[in-house]
């Protein structure tokens, strides 16, 4: 299979790589994906207390495609609004990255990352308890 | 390294020129028509051909007569299963075969399921990719016709004990098949010691051409029959219809006459270089495991599975070296390997496995370029992946609350 150029470029030179340090305040994390299943991102998201996100980092255990789309939404989320986040769909990734069908997986996996990290710093920070648990 | 490193010899293998040299008259000045009886371009194809059957023959101590001309081990496999499920109908429907079988017999016996035409009993393997004989012995019914067990497997190297298992075919009169393909030319051989009665096997395995295999068919003690799947001229004792290809045929003798030659010295060399692949990723990387059978596996075998590292990443960084995955990702079904998982390797560790296929062109000078590129993948793509520093946190990856789409 050939890899579009993007993808190589994102897997070969990631972008945002690494974690926060443990006890930094305002990051929400998402850990989505199984081992087992050949996928899993984490990624964290710094967000300031207006719910603007001003910083992202990722970790991608997947295929090249994986690692792309982690690292691509890193930079795609970056001065986002908390709103604008949310609405990132899985379909813009696939055609910014020029996933083949059988990479889709990969984008909504992206895609339910950002989610899961707003999620937690939602939870974390006690605003709107009630979403955050809905999306446990 | 100037060029790429081909280290996926189980997949194909680069043809050697001499068996190339060999063949190319067969394409100009010898084109004949093997079957053509009455002039000297058909004589002259023929006694090609006839000399192929001998080597091929010697190669496996079969007899020149028992080797049958097809495609490739896929039709091999093909007609030699479904051949003997037909032929012998009217005396049972019971195949036996393992779950760790090349697709080309897997699906072939599920193609009998499926039109009713062969019940198939599935044999599990151990953790080393081995059948049990007991296993063997128990599942054999008053209806069965066919054993078909492989030599050495594709993914994971590991050599099946055929002596034993043609012995317990023998003690209940029923036919065994084994798919040889990954083993003849690299590990010795013996249809008559080993007690086949069906055997695949193809020249591109073994530095020969593409598109040329055979089926080794026992005619005495017991002269086995098949029904043909093809319909034709009669060629290949009436079981396998078509026009030789006599220069692929001639390679394919060549290619076996020279695995016989240099097969000991060649697995010494292969086994030199496995165990310096394998010691030099062990040395160098934590978490590290070997698939397969650590004695019993082909000489060129290397299956080993990068923890908390996918394979495809790990495969699209190691660009100029040619090694193959089993992981999901590679294929279009998203399962991680089926043999794998028959093994009992669990499916995170099997979407981490590399299969690394030594052959007769490879050099110990590329086995160090590639334990240099692989630890220099495997520690940048650890160094990205969440499962690795989770493990290093002490956190139990197992027990972990992961969240499945």
């Amino acid at each position: 299979m050939a890899y579009s150029n993007k993808v190589i470029d994102h897997y070969e030179n990631p972008r945002n790589v690494g974690s926060f340090a443990k006890d930094e305040e305002n990051v929400g994390t998402g850990v989505v994906g199984a081992p087992e299943c050949g996928d899993v991102m984490k990624l964290q998201l710094k967000i300031t207390d207006e719910g603007i996100i001003e910083d992202a980092r990722f970790k991608t255990f997947g295929c090249g495609s994986a690692i792309a789309s982690s690292s691509y939404v890193t930079e795609l989320v970056k001065g986002k609004s908390l709103d604008e986040a949310m609405n990132i769909k899985n379909t813009q990734i696939v055609e910014d990255l020029s996933l083949p069908p059988v990479k889709i997986h990969c984008s909504v996996l992206a895609e339910d990352a950002i989610k899961a990290a707003i999620n937690d710093w939602k939870k974390r920070k006690g605003s709107d308890p009630a979403k955050a648990a809905s999306n446990e | 390294m100037s060029r790429m490193v081909y280290m996926d010899n189980h997949a194909t293998t680069p043809m050697d020129p001499r068996v190339l040299e060999a063949m190319l008259p067969f394409f100009t000045d010898k084109f004949g028509n093997a079957a053509s009886r009455n002039h000297q371009f058909g004589w002259e194809a023929e006694a090609g051909v006839d000399h192929a059957r001998e080597q091929i023959a010697r190669l496996v101590n079969a007899k020149p007569k028992e080797i049958i001309f097809t495609s490739g081990a896929t039709e091999s496999d093909n007609l030699g299963i479904k051949g003997v499920a037909e032929f012998y109908k009217e005396k049972g429907n019971h195949i036996i075969t393992a779950l760790t079988e090349h697709k080309a017999v897997l699906d072939t016996c599920r193609a009998l399921e499926r039109t009713g035409k062969a019940q198939v009993t599935y044999l599990p393997v151990d953790t080393y990719g081995q059948v049990d004989l007991d296993d063997l012995r128990r599942s054999v019914t008053d209806k069965t016709i066919l054993i078909s067990i492989m030599y050495a497997n594709n993914e994971i190297g590991t050599i099946h004990p055929l002596r034993e298992i043609g012995k317990i075919a023998k003690e209940k009169g029923i036919i065994f098949h084994s798919d040889a393909t990954q083993g003849v030319g690299k590990i010795p051989v013996d249809v008559d010691s080993m007690g086949i009665d069906l055997m695949s096997m193809t020249g591109h395995k073994i530095y020969g051409p593409k598109g040329c295999g055979a089926l080794y068919v026992r005619s005495k003690g017991p002269r086995v029959r098949l029904a043909p799947m093809m319909d034709g001229g009669g060629h290949e004792r009436g079981m396998r219809s078509g026009t030789l290809n006599v220069a692929g045929i001639v390679g394919f003798g060549k290619a076996c006459e020279l695995a016989g030659l240099e097969m000991e010295t060649e697995a010494a060399r292969m086994i030199q270089m496995r165990e310096q692949l394998q010691t030099g990723l062990f040395h160098q990387l934590d978490d590290v495991y070997l698939n397969g059978h650590p004695q019993q596996r082909l000489p060129g075998n290397l299956n080993v599975s990068f923890a908390y590292v996918e394979g495809e990443s790990l495969l699209m960084g190691l660009k100029d070296v040619a090694v193959s995955s089993g992981s999901a990702c590679t294929s279009a079904t998203l399962e991680p390997s089926y043999v794998l998982k028959a093994l009992g390797v669990g499916e995170e560790l099997a979407h981490t496995s590399i299969r690394f296929g030594l052959g007769r062109f490879n050099t110990p000078e590329e086995v160090d370029y590639v334990i240099e590129r692989v630890v220099h993948e495997v520690r940048r793509l650890r160094d990205m992946s969440p499962l690795y520093e989770m493990a290093k946190e002490g956190i139990d990856l197992k027990s972990f609350n992961w969240v499945r789409e």
